[in-house]
């Protein structure tokens, strides 16, 4: 099966200002794709790139497998588009707003609408203007769910949900990619994307920088380890792959890169070791890895 | 003090992002006004030319309407009869769009309420607003004066020119405070002040066209009506004629009155609410919502609702004056001739040649509104709400199209339902124009307000981020060069840049198909290559 996104070598510039430098992105049919980078990444260009609203300047863009900028009407009848910022009609009501865009979409189904409403607890009647940002979000989420397309490009949609509609969100997700529809979510919630994405790509000043399975990626970095034993821990200095140590007496706490592990824990094994945590490295920790501290991108980028 | 603190740093937040709209308004009518004494010094260097032209002019409803009353011979009456009434509209529109720029458009984008977390007073904002504005309309005043001074104009009507310039500004600065407390949005705030700006030309103009003639055969006297429009209290301090300085109170007047409205209003409504709560509206769309033109034509039936009864309503105005332009003109040759080169024609019927030249200005009427609708593919284009649109199953070209579909029909009807207004008023005055005939002249107007709308396709489509300055400046230069180039002597070949110089002026003279035909040709090519432009380019957010 193609993949529903197939980017390579996206190139956008803005001026003088390169904001998508290469980008490769590629989202299985069917996946729920995890879309990761800090502010000014590019995550917003890309999408609008994959949406046609921006012309790509170099690289190959295919979304559903045509081409975002000449087959836009065709491939729109196809998708749906959460923005991140949701900018509305001040005069219109929520309702309207939520038909008029599944009506120009293709139509939506209007029981789905219905129990969507009711589950993000959202009053239809209010003007657009009176919405707060959470609530305009929930518009653009029931006219986008209410839909029945293939694929969903949501871009930072729940930054103003609740932790309850967070939920609601969550199951939404899980019900459309249960259906087989492709997601993908540009986020920064890591929690949301650690329990929804199966891949994810991490983007930084335009380009990718890490992409694939959150057990992949798990693996290229560090777990957490903090131990006791009943007697002075040493040596773990000398090991490699060993990080950030504090050794104070018989406790100790430390990094280490997820493949020196086994070596680490033959080590620790010559101890009597009463008390061992270990925290698997949080898709935070990747995230700040590549970001926490102005590391360079060609450091990162292997 | 306290609900004037941050007072200071908003006026210079205001002046700095004014920094360049509001020195070209004013740079611009003092350089209109140097343009104009020089075109008038130039046309009639004689007394007995201006004595001549002002008698015809005196007799004529149509040119009262449009420029006011002569108030005297010499050099700086003729500029204060050919340039003030407009440059009194330009100090107004000036002041209402400063005004609602730094009042309820801030409210409007969430600035205010960003500005209003600091430490800032309850009143700051509007104060701010007030002083800067009111600090443009002064320095306008100054320029003008040293402008005219600089030309060679008596002193006397120099100042009183200059002063009821600021003081026309200040009084619209007033109305529009009073409009940014009432109104929740900044569009229908500017529609709003804007409108009024319009009924008091109309007010001014209708009583200046009722006005009665001085013994001296060159002065007339307004009729009451002019009393009550903003710009009629400019007009009535008569630079250059016998300056009456206390009339200058007036404006001032309404000033202090509606500052003081504005103040209260703000102390008793929440920061971003109007004067009306919300009522909700329906939980689903109805079936006409559904669609790209739906949707253009809810976003935009508002403004078209408001510029067709006003424009009909005016076309009514206008054709009731029909009879009254004959008993004027009877027996006034020079009038004839001299309204005939106003509306392109020596046409001998002079009602005909009145109506003509009064639908020329319901065709600049008609560009205007075209404009305005066409400039909301750009604020739905900034505004973001085209981006959730245009990622739907909905192609560039079919939004295009909705928005220019209301464009047009709007400004159709709106030209057609004047001309009809217009005929029927004629009619139950007595005069024998005929409705049909109005009607049609009314719609003759239209390929060059087609033609303005192109104009604004083409720059929507080729340089989005400026389309809203440009486009508002094709239409200033457009009526400039179309119907004030003779006002400041500009050569044919530039008046003929203008779709409005090309009208065929009916009913003075038979509808001919060729500049009609030019005109939409002109049009469509516009169009199509704004739409071609705009298809090509990236969504600019």
């Amino acid at each position: 099966m193609n993949d529903a996104l197939e980017v390579t070598g996206l190139v956008k510039a803005f001026g003088s200002t390169r904001a998508l430098d290469g980008l490769d992105l590629h989202v299985r049919t069917g996946e729920v794709h995890g879309f990761l980078g800090p502010n000014g990444a590019g995550k917003t260009t890309t999408i609008r790139v994959l949406l046609g609203l921006l012309h790509a300047d170099s690289g190959q863009v295919k979304v559903l497998g045509g081409d975002p900028w000449k087959d836009a009407v065709a491939l729109h009848h196809r998708l749906a588009y959460v923005p991140g910022d949701v900018n509305l009609w001040p005069n219109l009501s929520g309702g309207e707003a939520i038909d008029l865009l599944g009506d120009l979409r293709g139509g939506l189904d209007k029981a789905r609408r219905q129990e969507l409403m009711e589950r993000f607890q959202l009053d239809p009647a209010k003007r657009c203007r009176t919405y707060s940002k959470g609530n305009r979000q929930k518009v653009a989420l029931v006219a986008a769910f209410a839909s029945d397309v293939e694929l969903f490009i949501l871009d930072e949609p729940t930054s103003g949900l609740d932790p309850l509609m967070e939920a609601a969100f969550q199951q939404t997700v899980r019900e459309v990619s249960g259906r087989g529809a492709t997601v993908l979510l540009s986020s920064h919630i890591f929690s949301e994307v650690e329990a929804l994405c199966s891949r994810v790509s991490i983007i930084r000043d335009g380009r990718t920088v890490e992409s694939g399975t959150l057990a992949e990626l798990r693996h290229l970095t560090r777990t957490a380890v903090a131990v006791e034993a009943a007697e002075p821990i040493t040596g773990l200095d000398g090991l490699p792959g060993v990080h950030d140590l504090v050794a104070e007496g018989m406790r100790a706490s430390f990094d280490v890169d997820s493949a020196e592990l086994p070596g680490v824990l033959r080590h620790l094994a010559a101890f009597e070791v009463h008390v061992l945590t270990s925290h698997p490295p949080t898709l935070e920790k990747l995230f700040m890895r590549h970001y926490g501290n102005g590391v360079p991108v060609s450091e990162v980028s292997r | 003090m306290s609900a004037y603190a941050g007072t200071g740093r908003l006026i210079r937040l205001a002046a700095r992002r004014d920094r360049i709209q509001l020195p070209i308004w004013i740079l611009a009518s003092a350089a209109v006004m140097g343009a104009g004494v020089a075109a008038v010094a130039d046309e009639f260097p004689t007394e007995a030319g201006r004595v001549s032209a002002l008698q015809a002019a005196g007799g004529s409803p149509a040119v009262l309407l449009m420029r006011g009353t002569p108030v005297g011979t010499d050099l700086g009456a003729l500029v204060n009869f050919r340039n003030f009434s407009s440059m009194l509209v330009v100090v107004g529109l000036m002041s209402t769009f400063a005004m609602v720029r730094h009042t309820r458009q801030n409210e409007e984008t969430g600035r205010a309420e960003l500005i209003g977390s600091g430490v800032v007073g309850r009143h700051a904002a509007l104060t701010a607003a007030l002083t800067v504005t009111i600090a443009a309309n002064l320095l306008l005043g100054a320029l003008v004066t040293a402008t005219l001074l600089g030309s060679g104009l008596a002193v006397d009507g120099s100042l009183a020119f200059g002063a009821a310039c600021a003081v026309t500004g200040m009084a619209f600065t007033g109305i529009a405070a009073i409009a940014a407390q009432l109104f929740q949005g900044a569009r229908a705030t500017n529609a709003f002040a804007a409108t009024a700006v319009g009924v008091a030309f109309m007010v001014r103009g209708v009583g200046d066209a009722l006005g009665e003639r001085a013994a001296d055969g060159i002065q007339v006297n307004s009729a009451w009506l002019s009393w009550l429009s903003p710009l009629g209290w400019g007009a009535q301090v008569r630079p250059y004629g016998d300056e009456r300085w206390w009339v200058l109170a007036l404006p001032v007047a309404l000033l202090v009155v509606c500052v003081g409205a504005a103040f209260a209003l703000v102390d008793r409504r929440d920061l971003g609410a109007g004067l009306l709560p919300d009522r909700p509206g329906p939980a689903i769309a109805s079936r006409s919502l559904l669609s790209p033109l739906g949707l253009a034509w809810r976003l935009n039936r508002g403004a078209t609702y408001g510029w067709v009864i006003g424009s009909a309503v005016s076309g009514l105005a206008i054709g009731s004056l029909g009879a009254a332009v004959n008993d004027a003109m009877a027996g006034n040759e020079g009038a004839s001739e001299l309204l005939g080169q106003l509306a392109g024609t020596g046409g001998p019927d002079l009602v005909d040649v009145f109506f003509a030249a009064m639908m020329n200005i319901f065709g600049v009427l008609a560009a205007s509104f075209a404009v305005q609708i066409l400039l909301r593919l750009r604020a739905e284009e900034s505004g973001g709400q085209a981006e959730a649109v245009l990622a739907t199953a909905v192609g560039r070209a079919k939004w295009l199209a909705s928005h220019l579909t209301c464009a047009v029909g709007g400004a159709a009807a709106m030209l057609v339902l004047t001309g009809a207004g217009a005929g029927l008023a004629d009619a139950a005055a007595g005069g024998d124009t005929g409705v049909v005939t109005l009607a049609g002249a009314g719609l003759a107007q239209l390929p060059a307000a087609l033609a303005m709308a192109g104009f604004v396709v083409l720059v929507f489509g080729g340089l989005p981020r400026l389309s809203v300055t440009l486009a508002w400046a094709g239409l200033a230069l457009a009526i400039t060069f179309g119907l004030l180039g003779d006002v400041i002597g500009l050569p044919q070949s530039v008046r003929d840049l203008s779709p409005f110089s090309h009208v065929p002026a009916i009913p003075a003279v038979a509808a001919t198909a060729g500049p009609i035909v030019g005109l939409l040709a002109v049009a469509a090519v516009l169009t199509a290559a704004g739409a071609v432009l705009f298809r090509r380019r990236d969504l600019a957010l």
